[in-house]
C-alpha cells in the first residue's frame, strides 16, 4: 500500500516536472521570437530599428495627414498618414481597410516594419472598442515626449501638435477642434 | 424615485450579504442550528433584492430615464427596445450588478437544490458565497453605482457603443457570467470542505455539477464570444489571442481540469486536495478575468475607457479572495487523506495526464497574457505578446492532450492495460492516417491544417470507438447493443459528445487553416475570383436604419455562370456616437462559410473596397463547441446528478463504482 502510493507519487512528480519543464521551455522559445515592442515615433528618430524587425509603432494619427494614394486599376489604394507623438513624426502607408474607429486625431497603434526609406509600413492598424479609449502605450508616448499631463485633461487636439512647444504643458496651449 | 428604489434594493442586498457571510459559517463553528438556517432565507432574500434592483434599472434603460447617469452615457431614446434592455448590462455598472445577481442566483439554487446537502455543510457554502456577494456589492456601491443621478437631466443620452448593439451581446455575456459565477459555487464548496477538513465522495458528487455547468455556460459564452467577433468585427478570424478573450479561456482551461478531477473525487476518493486547488485556481481565474476587463490594465480589443481606482478594488477582492483561499489551504490540505490508490496506466492516470496538460496550457496562455504587464512594470518594457506565441507555445501542448483524450475514456479505474486500448483504437489511428493524407492530397500540401484533420478525425473517432465499447456494438448482436445503449448513464454519453465535440471544433480550426481571402477595390459590375466563385460587385446604395444610415454593397457570388448567392455587406454610421461599424454578410451551408465585407469607398474613383473570405469549416467551431456544451448539459441531467447525492454514512463505508 504505501509503496504503491509511493511509486504512484514518484509517477506524478516526473510527469509534473516534465510537463512543468516542456511547459517552461516551449515558453521561452516562443517568447523569442514573437515578443513585439512597442515604440514612439520619438522612440524610432533615436534609434532606429532595422527593416528586419517587426514592432509596433504608436501615436496620434496627425490632422490632415491621411491621404490615399492613387492605385493601379485592381490594386489596393494604399493609405498613407502620419503617426505623431507632438515631437517626431513617421509616415505609415496601409495596404488594406482601416478600422472602424480609425480617425484623424485619434490614438492608433500599428504594426508593421520601418522600411529603408523611412516610411513605416503596416501590416495591421489596430481597432478599438472605445472611441474615448487611448491605448496604454500611446499615452505614454505622449507623456514621455511631453505634450500631455493626463491630470490637467484630455489629450491636445493634434491639428496644434506640429507648432507645440515641447517645452510648454500641452494642456495650456490646446485648441478646440 | 424607481432608480432610488433600485438603489436602496442593492443596499439591502448588502446588508443581507453581511448577515449571510456571517451567521452561517458563525452557526457551523458553534454547531447553532438555527444560525445554520439563515443560511436559506437569507441567500433568497439577497437574490429578491438584487434582482428587483437590476429591474429597476432596467426599467430606467426601457423609459430612457435621462436623470440617471448610468442611462445618459449609455442608452438614446432612438435606440430599438431590444438594444434598451440588453444595453442594461452593455455597460461596466449593469454588467457588474448584473454579475451579483447571477451569483444570488446560485446562492438561492444551492439553498433550493441544497435539501440533502449536509447542513453544516450547507451553511458554509452559502457562507462564503455571501463574502463573496459582499465583495461584490460593496465594489458595486463604492465604485460604480449604477442609480447615480445627474441633474439638470441632459436632453438625451450619449447612445450605446454601436459594436455592442447587437444579439450577440444580449447573450455573451450573461453566459460568461454564469461561467464565471458558477466556479464562485465550487470555490464555495472548496472552502467549505477546508474548514471542515473533509473530502469524500458526496462533496465530489456536489461538486461536479456546479462544475459542469459552470463549464458549459463558459464553453458556450465564450463560443458566443467568438462567433460574434467573428461576424460583428469583421476581421475574418474567430480568436485573436487578445488578453481579454485569454482571460475568459483560462478558467475556461482550469475548469475542464477541476471537471475532470472532480470524478476521480467522486469515483475514486483519490486527487482530493488536488482537487480543491482547482476549485480555487478556477475562481481566481474568474476574478482575474474580470479585473483584466474591468481595470483595462493590458491592451485590448475589449478595453473601454476606464477607471484605475476600480482596478485596485477588484484587485483588492481578488488578494482577499485567494490569500485567504491559500492560507486555508496551505493548512487544513494535509487533512485530506486519499483513500483510492491507481496505477498510472489507468483512466485517473490518464485524468492526472489531463490535468498536467491543461494546466500547462493555462501556464503558458497565462504567462503570455501577463507578461506585457509585467514587463512594463519591472522593466519598463513596451511589449505586447500576440498570436504567434500563443500558437507556437500552446500547440505542441493540445497535440498529447488530444492524443491522450481519445484513450481516457476507455481504460478501466485503478489499473488498465495497453494491449486491449490498442485493440479498441487502431481503426481510429488508421482513420487519422487516413484523413491526413487525404487532406495533405487535397489542400495542396498544406501540413499543419492536414495534421489538424487527423487528430479531429482521431478524437472524434475515439469518442465513437468509446460509445461502441460501453453499448458492446461489435461483440453482440445490435439489438442487445441497443439496449445497452439506452441502459447507457448520460453521463457517458455527455462525455463521449463532448470529447467529439472538441474534435469537431478541432477540424473547424484546420479547416480555418486553408481559409483563403482577398481584398480589392472594385467599382461596380466589376468582379474577382476567389476560392472557384466569381464575386460581381452589382452596387453601392444607401440605406436608413432606426439610429443609423448606411452604404450597403450587392455582391453576387456566381459559379458556372449562375448567381448563387446574392450578399449585402453594408458599413453602417451612427451619427450618436459617431461612429462606423461593420456588417458582415455571411453565407454558410455549415460546411464553408463565404463571408464578404465593405471597407472605405472612393467616390472619386467611383471603388469600393471589399474583402472577402472562403473560411473552410468555419461553422464546426461553434458548432463544436455547442456540441461540447451539450454534452455537459447531457452529463448534468445524468439520474445520479438528479437523485440526491448519498448520505455522508453510506459514502464512508464504501465508495459507489
Amino acid at each position: 500500500m504505501n509503496t504503491a502510493r509511493k511509486k504512484r507519487r514518484m509517477w506524478v512528480v516526473l510527469l509534473c516536472a516534465i510537463g512543468l519543464g516542456s511547459a517552461t521551455a516551449l515558453t521561452l522559445t516562443a517568447f523569442q521570437d514573437n515578443i513585439v515592442f512597442f515604440r514612439s515615433p520619438s522612440d524610432i528618430m533615436a534609434d532606429r530599428p532595422g527593416p528586419e524587425r517587426a514592432f509596433r509603432l504608436g501615436g496620434l494619427v496627425e490632422a490632415g495627414s491621411v491621404e490615399r494614394l492613387p492605385a493601379a486599376s485592381g490594386q489596393l489604394p494604399t493609405m498613407r498618414f502620419r503617426v505623431t507623438d507632438g515631437v517626431h513624426q513617421v509616415s505609415v502607408n496601409f495596404q488594406g481597410v482601416l478600422p472602424d474607429l480609425f480617425r484623424e486625431g485619434q490614438g492608433v497603434v500599428t504594426m508593421g516594419r520601418l522600411t529603408p526609406d523611412g516610411v513605416f509600413r503596416a501590416s495591421e492598424v489596430l481597432a478599438r472598442h472605445d472611441e474615448n479609449y487611448m491605448p496604454p502605450e500611446v499615452a505614454d508616448a505622449l507623456k514621455r515626449a511631453g505634450q500631455w499631463q493626463p491630470a490637467l485633461g484630455p489629450a491636445p487636439a493634434p491639428a496644434t501638435w506640429n507648432t507645440m512647444d515641447p517645452a510648454r504643458p500641452a494642456s495650456q496651449g490646446r485648441t478646440g477642434s | 424615485m424607481i432608480a432610488e428604489v433600485g438603489h436602496f434594493a442593492l443596499t439591502l442586498a448588502l446588508i443581507l450579504a453581511f448577515a449571510q457571510s456571517v451567521l452561517p459559517l458563525l452557526g457551523a463553528e458553534t454547531r447553532d442550528a438555527r444560525m445554520m438556517a439563515t443560511a436559506a432565507p437569507l441567500a433568497l432574500g439577497q437574490c429578491f433584492a438584487i434582482a428587483a434592483a437590476f429591474a429597476c434599472l432596467m426599467y430606467s434603460y426601457v423609459i430612457n430615464d435621462t436623470t440617471v447617469m448610468n442611462v445618459v452615457q449609455n442608452s438614446h431614446s432612438a435606440k430599438p427596445l431590444l438594444y434598451k434592455i440588453t444595453g442594461t448590462w452593455g455597460n461596466h455598472e449593469g454588467s457588474l450588478v448584473l454579475w451579483v445577481m447571477i451569483l444570488a442566483l446560485c446562492g438561492a439554487a444551492v439553498s433550493a437544490f441544497g435539501r440533502e446537502l449536509p447542513s453544516a455543510l450547507k451553511a458554509r457554502v452559502l457562507g462564503v458565497l455571501g463574502l463573496i456577494s459582499l465583495g461584490f456589492l460593496l465594489f458595486v456601491l463604492k465604485t460604480s453605482n449604477p442609480f447615480d443621478r445627474v441633474w439638470p437631466p441632459p436632453a438625451d443620452g450619449q447612445g450605446l457603443n454601436p459594436i455592442l448593439q447587437d444579439i450577440g451581446l444580449a447573450l455573451h455575456p450573461p453566459l460568461l457570467y454564469v461561467g464565471y459565477v458558477g466556479y464562485a459555487v465550487t470555490f464555495a464548496f472548496a472552502i467549505a470542505a477546508l474548514i471542515e477538513g473533509r473530502v469524500d465522495a458526496a462533496w465530489g458528487r456536489w461538486v461536479r455539477p456546479w462544475s459542469l455547468a459552470a463549464w458549459s455556460f463558459l464553453t458556450l459564452g465564450i463560443a458566443l464570444g467568438s462567433w460574434w467577433a467573428y461576424y460583428e468585427l469583421g476581421w475574418g478570424g474567430y480568436w485573436f489571442w487578445d488578453p481579454v478573450e485569454n482571460a475568459s479561456l483560462l478558467p475556461w482551461l482550469i475548469g475542464t481540469a477541476l471537471l475532470h478531477s472532480a470524478i476521480v473525487v467522486e469515483k475514486r476518493e483519490a486527487l482530493k486536495t488536488w482537487t480543491i486547488l482547482l476549485a480555487i485556481i478556477a475562481f481566481g481565474m474568474s476574478l482575474l478575468g474580470t479585473f483584466l476587463v474591468r481595470s483595462g490594465v493590458l491592451n485590448s480589443v475589449h478595453s473601454f475607457a476606464n477607471d484605475p481606482e476600480r482596478g485596485m478594488f477588484i484587485l483588492g477582492l481578488l488578494m482577499f479572495y485567494l490569500a485567504g483561499a491559500f492560507l486555508l489551504f496551505a493548512w487544513r490540505a494535509s487533512a485530506m487523506i486519499p483513500t483510492g490508490i491507481f496505477a498510472p496506466v489507468s483512466r485517473e492516470g490518464a485524468i492526472v495526464l489531463n490535468n498536467l496538460l491543461v494546466c500547462s496550457i493555462t501556464a503558458v496562455v497565462f504567462v503570455g497574457t501577463l507578461w506585457p504587464l509585467f514587463a512594463d512594470s519591472m522593466f519598463g518594457l513596451k511589449v505586447s505578446v500576440g498570436a504567434p506565441f500563443f500558437n507556437a507555445a500552446s500547440f505542441p501542448l493540445v497535440v498529447p492532450l488530444l492524443l491522450a483524450m481519445a484513450a481516457g475514456p476507455l481504460m478501466p479505474w485503478k489499473r488498465a492495460a495497453l494491449a486491449p486500448l490498442v485493440m479498441k483504437l487502431w481503426w481510429c489511428a488508421v482513420l487519422a492516417f487516413a484523413v491526413f493524407f487525404g487532406a495533405l492530397l487535397l489542400s495542396g500540401e498544406k501540413v499543419l491544417p492536414a495534421v489538424g484533420f487527423a487528430f479531429a478525425a482521431w478524437v472524434i473517432g475515439a469518442a465513437i470507438a468509446d460509445l461502441a465499447d460501453r453499448t458492446a456494438l461489435f461483440r453482440t448482436n445490435p439489438a442487445n447493443a441497443w439496449a445497452r445503449a439506452r441502459g447507457l448513464p448520460r453521463a457517458a454519453w455527455g462525455a463521449a459528445i463532448a470529447h467529439a465535440g472538441i474534435g469537431i471544433v478541432a477540424a473547424g480550426i484546420s479547416g480555418m487553416g486553408l481559409a483563403q481571402e482577398k481584398l480589392v477595390a472594385m467599382a461596380p459590375g466589376e468582379s474577382t475570383m476567389l476560392a472557384g466563385y466569381e464575386w460581381r460587385l452589382e452596387g453601392v446604395r444607401d440605406v436608413e436604419g432606426p439610429n443609423w444610415t448606411a452604404r450597403r454593397a450587392t455582391i453576387s457570388v456566381i459559379r458556372d455562370g449562375q448567381v448563387l448567392h446574392v450578399m449585402e455587406p453594408s458599413r453602417r454610421w451612427f451619427p450618436v456616437a459617431r461612429q462606423n461599424t461593420t456588417e458582415v454578410a455571411i453565407r454558410t451551408n455549415l460546411l464553408f462559410d463565404l463571408y464578404a465585407v465593405i471597407g472605405e469607398e472612393d467616390t472619386a474613383a467611383g471603388q469600393a473596397i471589399i474583402r472577402i473570405h472562403f473560411n473552410l469549416l468555419a461553422p464546426w467551431i461553434w458548432l463544436g463547441s455547442a456540441i461540447m456544451a451539450l454534452g455537459g448539459g447531457l452529463s448534468l441531467s445524468d439520474r445520479r446528478v438528479r437523485v440526491s447525492a448519498p448520505s455522508r454514512r453510506t459514502a464512508a463505508q464504501g465508495a459507489p463504482a
